[in-house]
């Protein structure tokens, strides 16, 4: 992947070679997502859904269907899938062809931030040398996408393309049934068409060269922190943490826990950093998952249940308001985690915080809360310390270290604590 | 035949109606929402399950026939 700037159209073609020309008929779509099937991708937009399984239920849905490049990317840590769409936009957009032509889609959109100004620059532009070929079908839209964590769910970016306000939808139904226009949607990852494309050209055993039997092929990850050099990798699956980050230059300060997956991820004490592997079954034993690729060293220098209180704050604010159990809940489990940190003299108690945790778990339209819960019980995990610490003194040296995490700017802290939660007609706009 | 009740946790408002109708099986949680178990209903309380359903002032409160359709849950991360 170029280090800046993107590969054109010819210096693509050059690289990997023309696209393969789509088979006829029937059996059409059957060869690509077989392919698929048997090299075993999975989304690589952090939920791991299998790709061919979702493939194959748009095209068994009845409608013409309609493809979807996800580049929303609101997660804070993450840089991937800016990354992949300025360096190699050409990749992405053949994923997307590829599989439009293999569902019989006509419509390829591209949802991407307008903030992500390099990534849209490369993409509008590698979409202007594409329409140059006959061939190019269907030809690529680029959409704006709401700078917001939650535009990014595959409902909320649907309900975004469908002209409604970008906020995740209950379920079902599910995209691959009713997605953008009623039609059924193929929605996945940018990263996830890089490797269709790659896997429609090499092949599933290709594919499988790297990677575990469980979990094959690579990622990009995203490593930021006190390492030598942060930034996106593509890793394959089984590789050690501890490789990654001797790779990037080794750590340039001690190091006290990793965050993993993204903000709705889970920290894990830098004691197992040695024994951390990226795959799902290698990082379940420490309640963590690759998620979206997200790779956070946490320093020494840094409160962790400050930081873990600020992330909470942060995902609260990202809460959609939609359904009481989030908003009312992560208010409260940030508040909660607040008081923590100033050990205010009505400091919850480690059983109210739990209650609230299993209070708010699985209770929304979408998985923003289970992620709050998730990483707010991997803290109470990973610090019990801290935590035991900030009970008997309250309030640590290192609380006020400016914050080692990338957080969104933009709105302040007193807008999301004065937020109310009415009744959806009084949402905020 | 096995029911089951599942909330649309968008539209529901924390009116509370389930809760009064079916205290048997929903109970509310601090805020006013309402917390169901996840197993299918006994069949003697099916008809007022329905009855429950139907009082939601938001239809929030959905009766379903149960399906072990593991797609049917599927929820993917933000």
């Amino acid at each position: 992947m170029p280090a800046h700037g993107s590969l054109s159209l010819a210096e693509h073609q050059s690289l990997h070679g023309p696209l393969p020309r789509a088979a006829r008929g029937r059996r059409r779509h059957l060869g690509l997502i077989a392919e698929i099937e048997q090299a075993g991708l999975r989304g690589r937009g952090g939920a791991g859904f299998p790709t061919a399984r979702k493939l194959a239920a748009v095209a068994a849905s009845r409608g013409r269907p309609i493809v979807v490049v996800n580049v929303a990317e609101g997660e804070p840590a993450s840089r991937k899938d800016e990354t992949l769409t300025r360096a190699l936009p050409h990749l992405v957009l053949d994923g997307g062809e590829m599989a439009a032509r293999a569902l019989g889609a006509k419509e390829l959109i591209v949802g991407v931030r307008d903030s992500a100004l390099a990534s849209c620059e490369s993409l509008a532009a590698a979409i202007a040398e594409r329409a140059a070929f006959a061939r190019n079908e269907p030809r690529a839209q680029l959409v704006d996408v709401p700078d917001r964590y939650l535009a990014g769910q595959e409902t909320a970016l649907i309900a975004h393309l469908n002209g409604e306000r970008a906020l995740p939808t209950f379920t079902p139904p599910l995209p691959f049934q009713r997605g953008v226009a009623h039609r059924p949607t193929f929605l996945s990852n940018a990263e996830t068409f890089a490797h269709i494309a790659l896997i429609a050209r090499h092949g599933a055993n290709w594919f499988r060269e790297l990677g575990t039997g469980v979990q094959p092929g690579s990622m990009l990850v995203t490593l930021s922190g006190p390492v030598l050099h942060p930034g996106v990798y593509e890793v394959e699956f089984g590789t050690p943490l501890a490789a990654l980050i001797e790779s990037a230059g080794g750590l340039c300060a001690p190091a006290r826990a990793l965050l993993l997956g993204g903000y709705g991820g889970s920290w894990v004490a830098a004691e197992h950093l040695r024994d951390l592997c990226l795959s799902e079954e290698q990082l379940a034993p420490y309640g963590a998952s690759p998620g979206a690729g997200v790779i956070v060293v946490l320093s020494e220098n840094a409160c962790p249940v400050a930081e873990t209180a600020r992330l909470a704050r942060w995902l609260a604010g990202e809460s959609a308001g939609q359904c009481g159990p989030c908003a009312y809940g992560l208010e409260a489990l940030t508040a909660s985690l607040e008081e923590i940190v100033e050990d205010d003299a009505e400091a919850p108690t480690r059983r109210r915080v739990e209650q609230l945790l299993a209070l708010v778990n699985r209770r929304g339209a979408c998985a923003h809360p289970d992620g709050a819960v998730r990483l707010i019980k991997s803290a109470i995990e990973a610090f019990g310390s801290e935590f035991a610490e900030h009970a008997r003194h309250g309030a640590c040296t290192r609380c006020d270290v400016p914050s080692e995490l990338p957080l969104v700017e933009g709105r302040s802290a007193e807008e999301l604590r004065t937020r109310r939660f009415g009744p959806p007609s009084a949402m905020r706009p | 035949m096995s029911y089951r009740l599942r909330v649309d946790p968008i539209a529901c408002e924390a009116h509370g109606m389930c809760a009064e109708l079916l205290p048997e099986c929903i109970s509310l949680d601090e805020w006013g929402y309402p917390l169901l178990d996840d197993e299918p209903l006994e069949p003697a309380l099916v008809d007022h399950a329905r009855r429950a359903a139907a009082s939601c002032p938001t239809f929030a409160l959905i009766l379903q026939r149960d399906r072990q359709d593991a797609t049917h849950e599927r929820r993917t991360l933000p």
